[in-house]
């Protein structure tokens, strides 16, 4: 809502202060002020002249040579509008003077001839492009007769006026009219402020002798009022009401629309003129449309309507979409001379649907959705035939035909002192609220501490306790509220197991060198489905999908953190960054059904990828490359960080490589995946070597023991001892210590690969692995005995299982 | 036999002196203090001697042996002292050189104000909640006091997966579901930090999916002063002491009183200057009571509990304190920008 302060000064005396201390207080009680800015850039030296001869600039086509009047002298001035003529009154920018830009005016010669000056048009004076009435957009502006030769004509223009934006919200709608700004502002500032009385003169004709009015669904539209003028001389309006127009933002037209639409801004209630001559019929009849009914808006538009909106008819054909647009055959327009004005309560759900469906939002609409205030409609009516009586000449017809369902009560409220202060942390007293229901202009009965409030009809966001409380304490001021802390029984915040163990997850990437990334939720159909570990493939049957999404690129949710984050990693290539190591831990979505009813799981992941070189070190010569083995050991340092142990098993996961993937295993589940993605992947992506994991964060958390997370460190010597084995190079060297670990339980702790080696001195297709294991009783020390029976039932084991010979 | 001890002495002395490597001390030992040496020799001799003569000079004899043998010993330890000094010297290193470069991650920005914000909540005593991500109408909407067709659904234009189901447009609904876990009857201290999503275009102040931070104190007798003063501890703590703040009246379906909570611009010092837009103030987050309907919705006696809630949004927490300059910076993981505030 855009306020006008020489508009609200009308209403009530805000000279005391500065736009911007004016702002300020609006901004603390109530509403907040998005903005203050003047109408227009300063102009400086503009005053009204008075054409005096136009003729023919005689070396210029066109151009115009004037003599104009400025009040104490008359100066020739070279004009190329096409609208200039002699006798009218013009905006001249006289020399010395400056327009906006800091654009100053100098005496000059045009084509030969001096020009002593400039003749403006508003655009020039810098009035916005949108809001100039459309017979001044392309030439000069022409003042009414009445003004007088020489006055300043940024007054008459009232380009000195500043502007107030409010940024509403939807609770507050009664500020959408400037007699509600003007209530809130005598609340905020204790001044004085009552919507005047209209003031109508109507002829002895009545309006129930030209119109009848019914209304078939009173729900929808409970007050439906009509009123006739007649002799109306459709032509421009005043300049005030043009420049208060203006300044709202609304581009002047004519006499009865700007009314129109002063009214609308004036008591927040929207009107509608009909040209009574063209409406076809003389009874109105409200109804809800017929499903395929057309109907031809004021914009030239032929829209289809349904039995969701309601229309204005003539008894046959719809000549309005209530509330939201007027219809083109019934438009008032130059020749009009009686005009039927309706002013009527729309149901706001009814409008709301109806704007949303032909994506109509106007002033109007936005008003009747919010819902205006009952006890104006019919005021509204008034207001603006006594402006048509003013200003266009009209004769307002006796009476207003209505009908008339419409609830006009106040809703009354109780509130208390105590449990006001009780809710506040205040003392305020009942006096003190007793003053604030006085500035509110609230009417209420006290006894006691007990208030019983009226609410206005203007305030319909009002309807409880709390609804008052807000009013109370937003007059009381909230910077005079104490600062306290809450009392009751005191509680330990703090996080629970999981969260400590996801921040000690996470703190564990970022020591192992991962940066911690943050990507999208929603990513593209394919991308959904890509990259997802196995064990959520099977349980994923389709990928959840937006109803309507805003692009392709996000409409639907992943079921792999992967994607999104190799996009970030092509993001940070396709700009010379080609070492990354990212993680994320964060939600995948999955559901079981084809078509989604129920809310999908959400699984919480711990994913990273890697490209490029993991170390460099270039005088020493060192330089490691990331692959499969950097990745893994990261995979196997959050295994020991977390003491659960993982294996791992050859797999084959669709845009991996089949070669380098790994499937990860915890308690005898599938909890992920490790390994590289396809190179087919890495070329469509722009992406080098790429390495990733994705792991299943909640089941990690299952298996997580905080007791076994911190065992006693072992009180007898565990005893070393090395393996190494020959067998065939498709043997996995997992398996190998798989067996070793069963065989030699429960002594051998640990198995680890130390060395790998193929090629000479064995035979083809044979590789030999050395392995290092680490025998121990937690209870006593071993005996070398112990020791040499344990490995002895490995090598038979391990020759068993894998025709493993030990090397000689 | 004095002189010839006392010869053999100055002998062996010299000889230890003049050593210069260990052998030859080896040697010195052997010669003068071995079982074949001439002071065992001397001592052997001793039969010769009378009685009285033999004590004095087998005490010479040991006190000459004892003399060598610490010259020996104090030359070998000064020799390796200067062996191992010479070895050392041999060993330094150019200390200007490069270290070997130790792969360091980090956090990111959000995740580090988003933990900030907790630590500081856990210090009041909240709890820290999560919940689902895609949420029913019912607990986004309805719970909050936004019935369907409210006109504040506006507000928030959201993803919708079915009628029913939709991207939560706010972390509120976590609220709700606790709340609705503890039958009315017990109080609630909470804070819930997640991702929320809405319909809009990505641009440099709009990003379709953001963080948001929600907190709730549900109790008897909580006021709107209580809500003031945790307010006000938490932006002394996150933005300064020297940070003021203030409330200005605004509107949520899900609390009345609402409020939007403000904190004095650092830039002016409240003066006014172009980033607070000439008015002395940023906004912070919004806040105020607890709607009745959303308490009753969720079990609890309005009459008997109320409440405060509060939420705010940590990319734009994060734009003002470190002066980044568009939310999507937040999302492309752009690596020089991550590595940047890793020190946040
Ligand atoms: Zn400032």
């Amino acid at each position: 809502m855009l306020v006008s302060l020489n508009w609200l000064q009308d209403y009530i005396d805000v000279s005391k202060y500065t736009p911007e201390e004016l702002a300020e207080i609006i901004t603390k009680t109530g509403i907040e002020v998005e903005s203050v800015e003047p109408v227009a850039e300063e102009v400086q030296g503009v005053v009204v002249g008075y054409v005096e001869e136009c003729e023919q600039h005689p070396n210029a086509d066109k151009l115009s040579l004037c003599q104009v009047n400025v009040g104490e002298e008359s100066l020739q001035i070279v004009c190329g509008a096409p609208n200039i003529a002699k006798g009218q009154k013009v905006p001249v920018a006289v020399p010395g003077a400056v327009l906006p830009g800091n654009f100053k005016i100098k005496k000059t010669k045009l084509r030969g001839e001096v020009s002593n000056g400039m003749i403006c048009s508003l655009q020039e004076l810098g009035v916005d492009e949108k809001d100039v009435p459309k017979e001044y957009a392309d030439g000069i502006f022409v003042f009414p007769d009445d003004v007088e030769v020489g006055a300043e004509a940024t007054a008459l223009l009232n380009l000195d006026d500043k502007i107030i934006e409010l940024g509403l919200t939807p609770n507050r709608s009664d500020a959408l009219s400037m007699a509600g700004v003007a209530y809130e502002v005598a609340a905020a500032i204790d001044g004085e402020y009552t919507l005047a009385e209209e003031n109508v003169e109507p002829s002895n004709e009545k309006a129930e002798d030209k119109v009848t009015v019914k209304v078939e669904d009173p729900a929808a539209n409970p007050y439906y009022g009509a009123f006739v003028i007649q002799d109306i001389e459709v032509g421009p309006s005043p300049l005030w009401l043009r420049n208060r127009l203006t300044a709202a933002g609304i581009r002047p037209i004519n006499n009865v629309v700007d009314i129109t639409n002063y009214v609308l801004l004036e008591y927040g209630q929207p009107l509608h003129a009909f040209d009574y001559d063209r409406f076809g019929s003389n009874e109105i009849v409200t109804r809800r449309a017929k499903d395929g009914e057309t109907i031809q808006t004021l914009d030239d538009q032929e829209r289809t309507l349904t039995s969701d909106h309601l229309v204005i008819t003539n008894g046959t054909e719809a000549h309005a979409i209530a509330g939201v647009m007027g219809g083109a055959t019934s438009e008032v327009q130059d020749d009009t001379k009686t005009i039927i004005l309706e002013a009527a309560y729309f149901n706001p759900a009814v409008v709301r649907q109806s704007s949303k469906d032909h994506g109509l939002r106007s002033e109007s609409s936005t008003r009747f959705e919010k819902g205006v205030d009952p006890n104006r409609v019919e005021r509204a009516g008034k207001r603006a035939c006594e402006l048509l009586q003013k200003y266009a000449n009209g004769t307002v017809l006796a009476g207003v035909v209505s009908f008339d369902q419409l609830d006009r009560s106040e809703k009354k409220v109780a509130i208390h002192t105590s449990i006001i202060n009780d809710r506040l942390g205040t003392e305020i007293t009942n006096e003190e609220i007793a003053d604030i229901l006085r500035r509110l202009q609230f009417d209420y009965k006290q006894n006691g501490e007990e208030f019983i409030v009226s609410a206005p009809t203007r305030r319909q966001d009002i309807e409880r306790f709390e609804d008052m409380l807000e009013e109370v304490a937003r007059i009381y001021g909230y910077d005079n509220l104490p600062f306290t802390l809450p009392g009751g029984e005191s509680q330990a915040g703090g996080l629970s197991l999981d969260q400590q163990l996801k921040r000690r997850m996470k703190a564990y990437f970022e020591g192992a060198g991962l940066d911690e990334a943050i990507t999208y939720s929603l990513t593209k159909k394919d991308w959904a489905t890509m990259l997802v570990s196995p064990e959520v493939e099977r349980e994923a049957v389709a990928p959840v999908g937006l109803a309507m999404p805003m692009s392709e690129d996000y409409s639907h949710l992943r079921q792999s953190l992967l994607p999104e984050m190799l996009q970030s990693l092509s993001y940070n290539i396709a700009r010379k960054q080609q070492n990354l190591a990212y993680y994320e831990v964060g939600t995948v979505f999955v559901s079981e059904e084809e078509e989604v009813t129920k809310q999908p799981s959400e699984m919480l992941r711990a994913s990273g990828a890697l490209t490029g070189t993991w170390v460099t070190h270039p005088w020493q010569q060192e330089k490691k490359d990331i692959d499969f083995f950097v990745v893994k050991g990261i995979v196997e340092g959050l295994s020991e960080q977390l003491n659960i142990p993982f294996t791992y098993e050859k797999t084959k996961v669709s845009s991996m490589h089949p070669g380098r993937t790994a499937l990860v295993k915890a308690g005898g589940k599938d909890i992920g995946f490790i390994g590289q993605i396809h190179p087919k992947l890495q070329k469509e992506m722009d992406l080098k070597e790429t390495y990733v994991f994705d792991l299943n964060v909640e089941e990690l958390l299952k298996l997580y023991d905080k007791e076994e997370a911190f065992r006693k460190i072992p009180r007898y010597p565990s005893v070393s001892r090395d393996i190494a084995l020959v067998v065939d190079e498709s043997v996995a060297a997992g398996d190998i210590a798989a067996t070793i670990s069963e065989a030699g339980a429960p002594l051998v702790k640990e198995v680890q690969v130390f060395d790998l080696y193929q090629g000479e001195h064995l035979e083809e297709g044979k590789k030999s692995l050395a392995f290092n294991l680490l025998y121990l009783d937690p209870e006593r020390t071993l005996k070398d005995q112990e020791v040499e029976e344990a490995h002895e039932a490995i090598l038979t084991a391990v020759k068993e299982k894998h025709q493993a010979e030990l090397r000689g | 036999m004095k002189e010839r001890l006392e010869q053999l002495k100055q002998e062996a002395l010299q000889k230890v002196d003049q050593a210069t490597e260990v052998q030859s001390l080896k040697d010195v030992r052997v010669e003068y203090l071995g079982k074949k040496g001439p002071i065992t020799e001397v001592l052997r001799g001793m039969g010769k001697l009378s009685k009285e003569e033999r004590p004095v000079i087998g005490q010479l004899a040991n006190e000459v042996r004892e003399q060598i043998a610490d010259a020996i010993e104090s030359k070998q330890t000064k020799m390796e002292e200067e062996a191992l000094e010479k070895q050392l010297e041999e060993e330094s290193v150019d200390v200007t050189l490069p270290g070997r470069p130790v792969q360091v991650g980090g956090p990111h920005l959000l995740t580090s104000i988003v933990e900030e914000i907790e630590d500081l909540f856990i210090g009041m005593g909240f709890e820290i909640k999560e919940g689902p991500e895609v949420e029913t109408d019912y607990y986004n909407f309805e719970a909050l006091n936004l019935p369907k067709g409210h006109p504040a659904r506006d507000m928030q234009d959201s993803f919708y997966i079915t009628e029913e189901l939709l991207l939560r447009t706010h972390t509120s609904p976590v609220q709700a579901r606790t709340m609705g876990h503890k039958n009315g009857k017990e109080p609630v201290k909470m804070i819930c930090p997640g991702k929320v999503y809405r319909r809009d275009t990505d641009d440099a102040t709009h990003s379709h999916q953001f963080t948001q931070i929600e907190g709730l104190l549900v109790d008897k007798h909580v006021r709107m002063s209580d809500l003031k003063g945790v307010l006000n501890a938490f932006a002394k703590q996150m933005f300064g002491e020297d940070r003021d703040i203030r409330l200005r009246p605004s509107f949520f379906p899900f609390t009345e009183p609402s409020v939007e909570m403000d904190i004095s611009c650092k830039v002016c010092g409240g003066k006014g200057c172009s980033v607070c837009k000439g008015t002395g103030w940023i906004e912070i987050l919004g806040a105020g009571m607890v709607h009745p309907n959303v308490l009753e919705m969720a079990g609890y006696d309005p009459e008997e509990y109320s409440g405060f809630a509060f939420g705010m949004g940590p990319e734009r927490i994060a734009m003002l304190k470190y002066g980044v300059d568009d939310i999507r910076h937040f999302y492309t993981n752009d690596i020089r920008f991550l590595k940047q505030y890793h020190k946040a």
